[in-house]
C-alpha cells in the first residue's frame, strides 16, 4: 500500500472509521433496551412463539391422539401401562392414569381394590387375568382432557393457531388500513371524505355479529376466520394512518418532494408512509392481541376452529366446562394466553415509547 | 425573450373567513442567469408568488384565479400535472426556508439526493449515486463520499441547506427559487449559504429568484429587486436603484427601519399601523392607510405599476404624477 502518493496525500480514511449512519429504527431498538417492561414481553413472547412453533414435536404426544382410559388425569400423575395379552397377534398396550386405576377393578371389594392399587403404585407387578399392570414411566407435564389427549401438545399447537390467526389478521388489517387511510389522507378532499365515510359506516355495524355471521355464511373456514377479522379490524389502522398522513402532509419535505418534480406515488410509498411507520408498528403489534381474543372469544362462541384442531379459545372454553373437576384444563392454556397477551401489551407499549422519542420521559 | 415571464399573476385563498387575495396581480419577468430579489414583510405574497409557479399550491383552498407564468414555450400555470411535473426539480428547482424540516428525516441523504435524477434522467442508482457525492463535494461538504449514507438529523443546520441547494442543482436547472434560505441560520453560516449560492449560480449560469425580508441580504446578492406589499408588486428596480433613489414611500419605510449603528441611541424607526386585511376587497393603494405621504387620490385610484425612468417602475400614484419627488425623510443605504 506504500504508493509514492500515500506519503503526499493525507492517509486515506478507512472505512471502519467512519461515523456510520445510525437510523431511526437502531435508535429506537437502543432506546427499547433500556425498557425492561417491553424487553421482558419482547423475550417472553419470543419464548412462547418458539415453544408453540417447535415444541409439539419433542413432547412425545401428537395433538388428536386419544386415550380413552387416561381421561383428565392431572399434571405429572403417575401413569400405568396394561398388557393385554390375546390369543393371536400382538399383545395389545394401553395406559391407565392412577386416578382411574380403581375403575379397573370394580368388581372386586373396595377394601382390594385399594390394595391393588397401592401395590401397584408402588411399582409392582400385577396381573389380573389376561392383563399385566406396571408402573411406566410415561408422564404428562400438564396432564390430559377428558379424551386423553396430551394437555401439553394441546396447548403449544393451539398457539400455533391462535398466534397465526393473530398475526395473519393483522397482516390483513394493516394492508386493508394502511393504503386505505394513507391514499385518504393524501388525496384529501371530497375522495378523503368519502373513504372515511365508509370506514364510519363499517365501524357503526356490530362487529363480532359481523363475523358470527360470515362464519355462518361461509362455513367454519380456517382460512376466512383471518379474512373475516382482518376486514373488520383495519378501521382503526386505516384513522390512525390517515391522520398522521394529513399531518405530515403538510411538512416541508413533503412541499421539497413535489417541487423536485416526484410522482404523486413515489412521494406517497417512499416519503410518507416510511415516516408513519412507527405508528403502523406500534398498533399493529397491539392489534395482534386484539385479535387473538377475538379469536378467542369467538371459540369460546364455539365458532372457532374444528376439532381435533384446537387454538388457546378452543381449550380455555373446553377447560371451563371441566373448571370443577380438573382445573389444569382450564389455567394451563389460560396462562399461556395471558402471559402471550401481557408480553404483546408490555412490547407494544414500550414500541410506542421507542419509536416515537417525544413521549419518553428521558 | 426573457426566461420566465409571469403576467397579472392572482392567487387566492377561499377560507371560512373569506377570500385572501394573496397575490394580486404580479407581473415580473426573469432573465436569464440574473437574479432577482422580492423582498417585503411577513403575509406579502412573496411566497406564494413561487409557490403559484411551481405549482405549489394546496388546492382547495388555494387557487390561481388568472394569469400565466411563461417559460421555455409553455404556461406553468394551466399546462397539464404530467408536464410541470417534467419542469419541477429539473429545469426550475426549489430551496425552502427551513433546512431542519426540508429533508425527510427517515431517509438517507444519499436516497433524497439521487431521487431527482431517477425520476427525471432515468439514470441508474450507481451513476446518480456517483453524481450526488460530487454535487455534495460542489456544496463545499468534505468527505461527502462517506457522508452521504448518513440521515439528515447528522448534519448541521447548515449542512442541511447545503444538502438541499446541491439536490437543488443536481439536475442544472435554469432556475433556482430560494424562499428565505437563511433566515434560520445564523449569521456566519448565512454568509456561507450565499456565497455558496452566489457561486453555484456563477459556475452554473442558473437564473435565481431570491426570496427574503433582509433588505442587506438584497444589496448584496440580487441585480434586480421586486418589492412587495400585501400581495403587490409596489416597486421594482435594479438594485442599486431600489436603495439610492425610491420611489415608493414602502420602500423608503422598509429602508429606514433597518436598524443601523450610526443612529445608535434613537429609538428604531418603525412603520405605524398594520397591513391591510387581505380579505376585504378595499379600493385605492394597500399602503395608503400607513403612508407618510398618502392623498386622498390615494384611497380612490387603484395604483398600477409604472415605469418611470427606464428599469424602475413604482406604483405610487402621486410619485407617478409628480406631486412628491422624494417618497423618505432620509435616504439610508443599508451596511451588509
Amino acid at each position: 500500500m506504500a504508493t509514492a502518493t500515500a506519503s503526499i496525500e493525507p492517509a486515506p480514511i478507512r472505512a471502519e472509521e467512519l461515523v456510520q449512519g445510525t437510523s431511526l429504527w437502531k435508535d429506537a431498538w437502543f432506546r427499547l433496551k433500556k425498557n425492561h417492561v417491553a424487553l421482558f414481553g419482547l423475550y417472553a413472547f419470543c419464548v412462547i412463539a418458539l415453544l408453540c412453533l417447535v415444541g409439539p414435536f419433542f413432547t412425545g404426544y401428537t395433538y388428536e391422539q386419544t386415550e380413552i382410559s387416561l381421561k383428565a388425569s392431572a399434571p405429572m400423575e403417575p401413569i400405568l401401562s396394561r398388557t393385554e395379552t390375546r390369543k393371536t397377534g400382538e399383545p395389545r398396550k394401553s395406559f391407565i392414569a392412577l386416578s382411574n386405576l380403581e375403575d379397573e377393578f370394580l368388581d372386586k371389594p373396595e377394601a382390594d381394590r385399594k390394595a391393588i392399587v397401592a401395590k401397584i403404585a408402588h411399582g409392582e407387578l400385577y396381573q389380573e387375568g389376561r392383563n399385566t399392570y406396571r408402573l411406566s414411566n410415561q408422564r404428562h407435564f400438564f396432564g390430559t382432557d377428558p379424551l386423553g389427549r396430551d394437555l401439553l401438545t394441546r396447548v403449544l399447537v393451539g398457539g400455533r393457531i391462535s398466534l397465526a390467526v393473530g398475526f395473519a389478521a393483522t397482516l390483513v388489517s394493516v394492508c386493508i388500513g394502511v393504503l386505505w387511510g394513507a391514499t385518504a389522507g393524501f388525496a384529501g378532499g371530497k375522495v378523503d371524505t368519502l373513504m372515511m365515510r365508509f370506514a364510519d359506516i363499517l365501524y357503526a355495524l356490530p362487529f363480532t355479529v359481523i363475523v358470527i355471521l360470515l362464519m355462518v355464511m361461509f362455513g367454519r373456514n380456517f382460512i376466512l376466520l383471518f379474512v373475516a377479522i382482518g376486514a373488520v379490524e383495519w378501521l382503526n389502522m386505516a384513522r390512525i394512518v390517515r391522520g398522521q398522513i394529513i399531518s405530515l402532509k403538510n411538512q416541508e419535505f413533503i412541499e421539497a418532494a413535489i417541487s423536485l418534480g416526484l410522482p404523486s406515488h413515489q412521494i406517497l410509498f417512499r416519503h410518507l408512509i416510511p415516516n408513519v411507520m412507527g405508528s403502523i408498528i406500534i398498533y399493529a403489534t397491539l392489534t395482534v392481541p386484539n385479535v387473538m381474543l377475538l379469536e378467542a372469544v369467538l371459540s369460546f362462541l364455539g365458532l372457532g376452529v374444528q376439532p381435533p384442531l384446537s387454538s388457546w379459545g378452543v381449550l380455555i372454553d373446553e377447560g371451563s366446562r371441566t373448571m370443577e373437576t380438573s382445573i389444569w384444563l382450564l389455567v394451563c392454556p389460560a396462562m399461556f394466553f395471558s402471559l402471550a397477551l401481557f408480553s404483546l401489551n408490555f412490547l407494544g407499549d414500550g414500541l410506542r415509547d421507542a419509536l416515537d422519542p417525544k413521549s419518553s420521559k428521558d | 425573450m426573457a426566461l420566465l415571464e409571469v403576467e397579472n399573476l392572482r392567487t387566492y385563498f377561499y377560507t371560512r373567513g373569506g377570500i385572501i387575495r394573496a397575490v394580486d396581480n404580479v407581473s415580473f419577468s426573469l432573465e436569464q442567469g440574473e437574479t432577482m430579489g422580492i423582498v417585503g414583510e411577513s403575509g406579502s405574497g412573496k411566497s406564494v408568488t413561487c409557490y403559484s409557479i411551481l405549482g405549489l399550491i394546496p388546492r382547495p383552498p388555494g387557487k390561481i384565479v388568472s394569469g400565466c407564468a411563461r417559460f421555455g414555450g409553455m404556461d406553468l400555470l394551466s399546462c397539464p400535472k404530467e408536464q410541470l411535473r417534467r419542469v419541477q426539480g429539473k429545469r426550475i428547482s426549489m430551496i425552502f426556508q427551513d433546512p431542519m424540516t426540508s429533508l425527510n428525516p427517515y431517509m438517507r441523504v444519499s436516497d433524497q439526493l439521487v431521487e431527482p435524477l431517477l425520476v427525471h434522467e432515468k439514470m441508474r442508482r450507481s451513476q446518480a449515486l456517483a453524481k450526488a457525492i460530487v454535487s455534495l463535494e460542489e456544496v463545499g461538504i468534505q468527505d461527502a463520499a462517506s457522508r452521504i449514507d448518513l440521515y439528515p438529523h447528522q448534519f448541521s443546520g447548515g449542512m442541511r441547506q447545503r444538502v438541499m441547494i446541491a439536490m437543488a442543482l443536481i439536475s442544472r436547472p435554469e432556475i433556482l427559487i430560494a424562499d428565505e434560505p437563511t433566515t434560520s441560520l445564523d449569521v456566519t453560516v448565512q454568509a456561507q449559504i450565499l456565497e455558496l449560492i452566489k457561486k453555484r449560480q456563477k459556475d452554473l449560469g442558473t437564473a435565481v429568484i431570491f426570496i427574503t425580508h433582509d433588505l442587506g441580504v438584497v444589496a448584496s446578492f440580487c441585480n434586480y429587486v421586486n418589492v412587495m406589499y400585501a400581495g403587490r408588486i409596489v416597486e421594482s428596480a435594479p438594485t442599486d436603484e431600489i436603495f439610492a433613489r425610491p420611489m415608493h414611500p414602502y420602500n423608503a419605510a422598509l429602508q429606514q427601519s433597518i436598524p443601523a449603528l450610526h443612529k445608535k441611541g434613537q429609538p428604531l424607526f418603525t412603520i405605524p399601523g398594520l397591513p391591510p386585511d387581505l380579505t376585504i376587497d378595499f379600493r385605492g393603494c394597500p399602503f395608503a392607510s400607513r403612508c407618510a405621504h398618502a392623498a386622498d387620490i390615494c384611497k380612490e385610484q387603484n395604483p398600477a405599476l409604472k415605469q418611470m425612468v427606464s428599469g424602475h417602475k413604482t406604483a405610487c400614484i402621486r410619485f407617478q404624477r409628480g406631486e412628491i419627488a422624494e417618497v423618505g425623510l432620509r435616504n439610508v443605504v443599508s451596511a451588509v
